[in-house]
């Protein structure tokens, strides 16, 4: 415990602005998904919401830079940044959970499995199946094909788990204060988010174009585009703090033993690389 | 234990801390006016806009609630549509909910635990300010929905699929927006109220040493984190399917109905926990400051609320036996369900045993507080009837099961914030509380709720359906008296924003220990309390807790 000593900051306009600045973009949201119109507002919001956390993060940095945070502010940093990436997985254990029950559950029944047949009453001919090519309705069309796999899958799997190693060695060059080995490997990291994201694209146009992999084909492809869309999200938005990092890191910030900034960008990869191998699992491979 | 305790001050020097505050933050020239409440980054200025924003909008939600009863008030359609009767029983649940009850115990949280662990301030204030102004924005936008094309959201406030995606109105996509902005702000919330818990606590305060209230809040927030981002990622699935054709709730593309249901529960289930645990932290304040004991099972009381936290993330398909569960399902959730009735028979047991031969008196947070273990214990045992999955087939969507919830809810949780306003006025304005208004508060509260929620458990157990605007002949006395109770006790709480008014404007000053029997460490600084407390850690001395 500190004597004393724990920062509290003044006023800001960062909280209030910010609030506005995402209500501002889910009315946007909203009226282009009900209405159609309202992309602009949608725009408006997203661009102020990223200027807020830019102006916020700035003072941040420089209120650490500035020697105004101690150890125990410190902790309070580690502890958001913990129960943070908890609430995330909590988000996306509620789509596996989804996945699961699907696979588990609805699927089997609706094919007449167990005592609660009422669903075979509706779609005698269905078959239960894992990937669900053809649904049971067919006003619903299923995929064609699902991926391998041992193809992009599996490519993406090897960058991504690559990428934490990359990250690994970025972070403890930084801890031997050895800075151009640190800012190479963590470019190299930057640069593997990038492919990964470009392969998820290319995979992504496949599914569209030559897989009928769509979000209205059925539940496979509603939960495999929730999965992977948020996890892609998640990949974009952690390759943005790297390279934000990295910047930092070019401008010689951080000390040996005080970066935590660097090490909650460690966190959040990390957490979006588990995710991704769960992904690949349950999505890909069972 | 002597009936009267000397006034304790846990630390020795909090009026100098306190005026050193003052002197180091004079030159600050903190904005004044509005822009003060709008920028402010100071937790008990944050705390006080989470209460007057729960206090407007337990108005809102009230007046939604009084639309209903009007309407029930004799059979036949007479004063609203339908249509317009469905919106209301939807947002009333969802205004009170996410926008009464959670932001004023998260508004306590802000006042209080920094004040009774010894904290400067909330461990992450600028987050704590953007938590605040969320919720403004959140449900401006719920609001709006009422009057877009279409009208508001119409499903009730579990928003089951398909009637919340197939069926629902335009606006529910603002609605399913709105929520995500409230969650935001709930999660981020519950970080900050984490991380200023195991990290701000005072010098020498053991976890095993902290109010009950820090503990029950420490507890809710993992809950809110636990189950806030499983919320959102189930409005996300209904937004998907309203809006991008998926089909994660529609059998005929190979989803499920019942897997929203499975979802929501897992979040609505420790979500009604999150409104309670709260609750049972503050009541575990008062009781012994009015008995002027010590509390009786401090450990187990820390143990049970931990104990109905975990029990609370396996009982959630206790809400849908009727859905069609395999049997297996069914028995495992009736038991789970049942198990939880063991912590919280701990509870009960241990603030009737912390009154058994105290020294009592009955000032008005006593006497909510009191209430509140009476009342929600009524409302705990018709939750054990409804546990019961055989019975809960003749009950399931009665008036049954909202005389239940309304009795957890209401002379519960909202009675605790009550009972928690009453007792922590005189530290936040310096004035106690005009006790004969209080005092007539809680009367009329107390009868209004009875005759409420009362009549509902009959007209339940006898067969009215829930959410239906119009109902048979023989539920017509019952629901004459809900409707009466109703207006009465609607209307007494003007009394309460009376008591406020005038205790902020004035009234009999309050010394710092403004109870006699209070213990924690809120009461070793002023009141009301400067704007700047504990900026030096003080040295906390082991007296109440524990060994």
């Amino acid at each position: 415990m500190s004597g004393g000593s724990y920062y509290v900051p003044t006023t800001s306009w960062w909280p209030i602005l910010g609030s506005l600045a995402l209500g501002v973009m889910m009315v946007g949201a909203g009226v282009k998904l009900v209405y159609d119109t309202g992309a602009l507002l949608m725009l408006l919001g997203v661009v102020s919401i990223i200027g807020v956390m830019g102006l916020w993060f700035r003072d941040v940095v420089r209120e650490s830079m500035g020697g105004l945070y101690d150890s125990q502010m410190d902790r309070s940093f580690r502890w958001g940044m913990g129960w943070f990436i908890f609430s995330e997985l909590m988000f996306f254990a509620a789509f596996f959970g989804a996945l699961f029950y699907v696979r588990t559950f609805a699927i089997p029944w609706l094919g007449g499995e167990g005592e609660k047949g009422v669903s075979a009453l509706l779609w005698p001919d269905f078959v239960a199946h894992w990937p669900l090519l053809s649904p049971p309705d067919a006003s619903v069309l299923g995929p064609d094909q699902v991926f391998s796999p041992w193809q992009l899958p599996l490519v993406n799997t090897l960058i991504l788990v690559t990428s934490s190693i990359t990250l690994t060695v970025a972070h403890e060059a930084l801890k031997l204060d050895e800075r151009i080995t640190c800012r190479n490997w963590l470019a190299g990291t930057v640069l593997l988010g990038c492919c990964f994201i470009i392969i998820q694209g290319v995979e992504y146009y496949e599914a569209y174009n030559h897989y009928g992999i769509t979000l209205e084909a059925g539940i496979f492809g509603a939960t495999f585009f929730i999965l992977t869309g948020f996890h892609g999200v998640h990949v974009i938005i952690g390759t943005i703090i790297l390279a934000c990092i990295l910047v930092r890191i070019c401008k010689g910030h951080f000390s040996t033993d005080h970066h935590f900034g660097f090490e909650a960008s460690c966190w959040y990869w990390h957490f979006v690389d588990v995710v991704w191998v769960g992904l690949f699992i349950f999505v890909y491979v069972l | 234990m002597a009936p009267k305790l000397p006034p304790q001050h846990p630390l020795q020097h909090s009026t100098t801390a306190a005026a050193d505050g003052q002197a180091d933050h004079a030159h600050h020239a903190s904005p004044k006016g509005i822009m003060r409440w709008l920028l402010t980054t100071n937790h008990k200025e944050i705390g006080s806009l989470y209460l007057i924003f729960s206090l407007i909008m337990f108005f809102i939600g009230g007046i939604f609630a009084l639309v209903v009863r009007a309407e029930l008030f004799q059979p036949g359609l007479q004063l609203i549509e339908p249509e317009f009767f469905n919106q209301m029983t939807t947002m009333h649940g969802l205004i009170m909910v996410f926008a009464a009850v959670m932001p004023a115990f998260t508004g306590l949280a802000n006042w209080m635990i920094p004040l009774q662990i010894g904290a400067p301030d909330m461990a992450l204030p600028r987050l704590n300010n953007f938590s605040f102004w969320l919720l403004p924005v959140a449900f401006t936008l719920l609001l709006s929905t009422l009057f877009m094309p279409g009208g508001g959201p119409n499903f009730g406030w579990t928003f089951y699929a398909p009637l919340s995606t197939t069926y629902a109105p335009p606006s529910t996509t603002f609605f399913i927006l709105a929520l995500h902005i409230a969650g935001v702000s709930s999660i981020l919330g519950a970080i900050n109220i984490v991380a200023t818990i195991l990290n701000m606590r005072a010098p020498g305060m053991r976890m095993m040493d902290m109010p009950l209230f820090v503990w029950t809040w420490l507890i809710t927030a993992f809950l809110l984190i636990a189950v806030m981002p499983v919320l959102a990622g189930v409005i996300t699935m209904m937004l998907m399917d309203i809006n991008f054709g998926t089909s994660f709730f529609d059998a005929a593309g190979g989803g499920d109905p019942v897997l929203f249901q499975h979802l929501f529960w897992f979040f609505g289930h420790p979500e009604v926990y999150i409104m309670i645990l709260p609750a049972f932290g503050i009541v575990s304040a008062i009781i012994p400051t009015f008995a002027r004991k010590r509390l009786f099972g401090y450990a187990s009381m820390v143990y049970a609320t931990a104990a109905i936290a975990l029990l609370s993330f396996l009982v959630w398909a206790h809400h849908m036996f009727v859905v069609g569960l395999p049997l297996a399902a069914e028995l495992f959730f009736m038991y789970s369900t049942m198990l939880i009735a063991v912590p919280t028979g701990v509870k009960v047991f241990n603030w009737v045993t912390t009154l058994f031969r105290g020294s009592i008196s009955f000032e008005p947070p006593m006497l909510f507080a009191l209430a509140f273990v009476v009342l929600f214990t009524i409302g705990g045992f018709s939750g054990l009837m409804l546990a019961i999955a055989p019975a809960d087939f003749q009950y399931h969507d009665t008036y049954f099961v909202v005389a239940h919830f309304h009795y957890v809810l209401v002379p519960g949780a909202i009675f605790a914030i009550m009972a928690g306003v009453y007792y922590w006025l005189p530290k936040w304005t310096g004035h106690y509380p005009h006790e004969r208004l209080a005092q007539c508060h809680f009367w009329c509260s107390i009868v209004g709720v009875n005759l409420t929620f009362f009549p509902m458990h009959f007209a339940g157990l006898a067969g009215m359906p829930r959410r239906i605007p119009d109902y048979a002949l023989q539920f017509a006395d019952f629901n004459l008296v809900s409707s009466i109770g109703a207006f009465f006790f609607g209307i007494s709480q003007l009394i309460f924003v009376l008591v406020i008014v005038l205790c902020v404007r004035g009234g009999r000053k309050a010394p710092a220990q403004a109870w006699e029997g209070a213990e924690d460490l809120e009461w070793s600084v002023p009141s009301p309390a400067p704007l700047h407390t504990f900026e030096t850690p003080p040295v906390f001395h082991r007296s109440h807790h524990g060994d």
